[in-house]
C-alpha cells in the first residue's frame, strides 16, 4: 500500500535541514510522530492518535505547540496601525488596547498573501503584536519591513514559545497558572507576569473551541509546556488534530483554502473588512474587493457534506447534477465529532446556496453532497457582552 | 500458508481462496482508519494493481493486490466499523478474498518471519 509515510500534514516542506521549536525535546520524550511541516519538525499525532487527540481536545482540553508560527512586535509613533494598515483591509487603528484581530496581508491584484492575528497589548500604546503563519513568515516580515521603511519597526520573537490553550476544560486550567486571564473575552490579550517572565495572553485559537494562545519566552515556556500537560485534564495534541479540529470550525488552512489567488471576499472572510476601510479603500487590491463586495465575487467558499462516508480530499473536483465542473476542494477529510466526511471548497457563485446540491469525483466516481453551513459544529468562543 | 508483501499486505491462502489485508505494521502508520474502499465482488484484479483504498482521519492510501486473481467476497462489516481494520488488522479487518490464478506464486512472498526482518529494518 502506499501512503504510509504521507502523513504529513501538508507539503510545505522548505529544503535543508529542519527547524526545531523548543518544545522539540518535550515531544520527542511524549513519543510524538515527528513529520516535517513548514520548515519545521513538528508532532503531527502522539500515540494516543488523531481521533483520540481531536475528541479529548473537544471535551477537555489540549495542548498544541504552535512555536513555528512567527511571532513579531510592531512599534511605531504614535500607532504603527497607520502604517500596518496599508497591507490588511482589517480596522487596525481602531483596535482597542487590549483587543486582538483576525486579518490578512493582501497584494495588490486583492489576493491574500497570509492571514494573521494583530493584537494592541493594553498599556503599551504604539506597539503591536503580530502573529503570522510558520510557512508565510519570512515572506511577511520581509513585507512589513520594506513597505514599514522608517515607520515602524518590525521585531521577531524568535526566542518565544507560543502555545495554544484549547476546549471547554482551557479556562479551568489556565486560571490555575495565570488566574486573572479567565477574565479576557475571546478576542482580548494582556500580558501577565510568571515569575520573572512575562506572557502575552490571547484568548483565541483555531479550533472552534474556547481557548487561549499564550506566548512567553522559551526559559519559561519549556517548564510552562510540562506544568500544562501534569494537568489532568490537559493532553498533547499534533497537527493531525489541529487539522480537523479548524476544518469542522470552518477556518482556513493558509497555502489550501486562502492563497494568493483568493480574495477575502470570496473566502466569505467579508467580515475582517472594517466599515472604515471599506469607505476609504485604501488597501491592496482594493478595485477588485470593493467591486466583488458589491457584486458579489464569482466564486465562494462553502462547506460541503458528502452522503457517503468517503472522505473528499484537497484538489478533488466539485461538479454540479448535469457533470459541469463548478469547482474543487480545498480543505477535505473525516470530522470526528461529525464521525463523518466533511469538506470546504470553492464553487461558481451560482451553486453556493446552503443545501444546493453537488457532487464529488472521487477515484473517478460521483460521489453525491451537499453544500451545508459553516462552522460544521457550534463555535463555542467565550464573546464579551 | 501465510505470506506478506513488501506494501504491509498479509495474505492467507486456504484452498485457491487467499483472504489478503494489511499488517498491523501498516494500520500503526496510518493511524486511525475512517474509511474503507473495496472492490466489486467479480472484479479481476492483476497484480500489483490497486484493489483496495483505505482512509485515515489525514490521508487516503492505496492498497495493491499481491497476486492476479478474482475477488470472490468483501469484507461488508468495514464500510460500517471501519475501525475494525485498527483493532483487529490480521483477522476481523481483512479486505477481501481472491480466487487466485496461481496459488503456487504465493510462496514466493515473505513469510512471516522474513516480514518480522524486514519491518524491523525499517525502524
Amino acid at each position: 500500500m502506499t501512503g504510509i509515510d504521507d502523513l504529513s500534514v501538508t507539503s510545505n516542506q522548505d529544503l535543508g535541514p529542519l527547524q526545531q521549536t523548543p518544545l522539540h525535546a518535550a515531544h520527542v520524550a511524549a513519543n510524538g510522530k515527528l513529520v516535517a511541516f513548514a520548515g519545521y519538525e513538528m508532532p503531527v499525532q502522539y500515540p494516543t492518535g488523531v481521533l483520540a487527540e481531536h475528541l479529548h481536545t473537544r471535551s477537555s482540553a489540549g495542548a498544541f505547540d504552535v512555536s513555528h508560527m512567527g511571532q513579531a512586535f510592531i512599534d511605531g509613533h504614535p500607532d504603527p496601525a497607520d502604517v500596518l494598515e496599508q497591507l490588511v483591509p482589517g480596522d487596525i487603528k481602531g483596535l482597542a488596547p487590549g483587543h486582538s484581530r483576525y486579518t490578512m496581508l493582501l497584494n495588490e491584484l486583492g489576493g491574500v498573501v497570509d492571514d494573521l492575528i494583530v493584537s494592541r497589548l493594553p498599556r503599551v500604546p504604539g506597539r503591536l503584536f503580530v502573529v503570522v503563519n510558520a510557512s508565510r513568515k519570512a515572506n511577511d516580515f520581509a513585507l512589513m519591513r520594506s513597505r514599514f521603511g522608517g515607520r515602524a519597526a518590525l521585531t521577531e520573537l524568535n526566542d518565544r514559545v507560543l502555545i495554544a490553550l484549547q476546549g471547554p476544560k482551557a479556562a479551568t486550567v489556565l486560571s490555575r497558572m495565570i488566574p486573572d486571564a479567565v477574565q479576557l473575552s475571546f478576542m482580548q490579550c494582556a500580558l501577565y507576569r510568571i515569575g520573572r517572565f512575562d506572557a502575552i495572553v490571547t484568548r483565541s485559537g483555531y479550533t472552534g473551541e474556547d481557548g487561549f494562545e499564550i506566548s512567553m519566552p522559551q526559559a519559561a515556556g519549556v517548564p510552562f509546556w510540562q506544568r500544562l500537560l501534569g494537568e489532568a485534564e490537559v493532553k498533547p495534541i499534533g497537527l493531525g488534530a489541529r487539522d480537523s479540529l479548524r476544518l469542522e470550525a470552518g477556518l482556513c488552512l493558509y497555502g489550501h483554502d486562502v492563497d494568493e489567488t483568493t480574495s477575502p471576499i470570496e473566502a466569505g472572510l467579508s467580515w475582517t473588512i472594517g466599515k472604515r476601510r471599506r469607505a476609504s479603500g485604501d488597501f491592496p487590491g482594493a478595485e477588485r474587493i470593493l467591486e466583488e463586495l458589491v457584486q458579489g465575487p464569482a466564486r465562494k467558499r462553502v462547506g460541503l457534506r458528502p452522503d457517503g462516508r468517503a472522505p473528499a480530499r484537497e484538489g478533488t473536483i466539485i461538479v454540479d447534477e448535469t457533470g459541469k465542473t463548478i469547482g474543487s476542494v480545498t480543505s477535505g477529510g473525516f470530522a470526528p465529532s461529525l464521525d463523518a466526511p466533511i469538506a470546504m471548497g470553492y464553487v461558481e457563485a451560482a451553486y453556493a446556496e446552503i443545501g444546493t446540491k453537488l457532487g464529488l469525483v472521487i477515484r473517478g466516481k460521483v460521489n453525491p453532497a451537499r453544500v451545508v453551513a459553516m462552522p460544521f459544529i457550534p463555535h463555542q468562543y467565550k464573546r464579551s457582552h | 500458508m501465510l505470506r506478506f508483501t513488501k506494501d504491509h499486505e498479509w495474505i492467507s491462502l486456504q484452498g485457491k481462496v487467499a483472504t489478503v489485508g494489511i499488517t498491523d505494521y501498516a494500520q500503526t502508520q496510518l493511524g486511525d482508519v475512517v474509511y474503507v474502499e473495496l472492490p466489486e465482488v467479480g472484479a479481476r484484479i492483476e497484480a500489483g494493481a490497486q484493489f483496495a483504498v483505505v482512509e485515515s482521519v489525514k490521508a487516503a492510501s492505496e492498497v495493491y493486490a499481491p497476486l492476479s486473481g478474482t475477488v470472490k467476497e468483501i469484507n461488508h462489516a468495514l464500510s460500517d466499523s471501519p475501525a475494525t481494520v485498527n483493532e483487529s488488522p490480521e483477522s476481523g479487518g481483512w479486505f477481501a478474498k481472491f480466487e487466485l490464478d496461481d496459488p503456487a506464486a504465493l510462496s514466493k512472498l515473505m513469510d512471516e518471519a522474513a516480514y518480522k526482518a524486514y519491518v524491523a529494518e525499517l525502524g
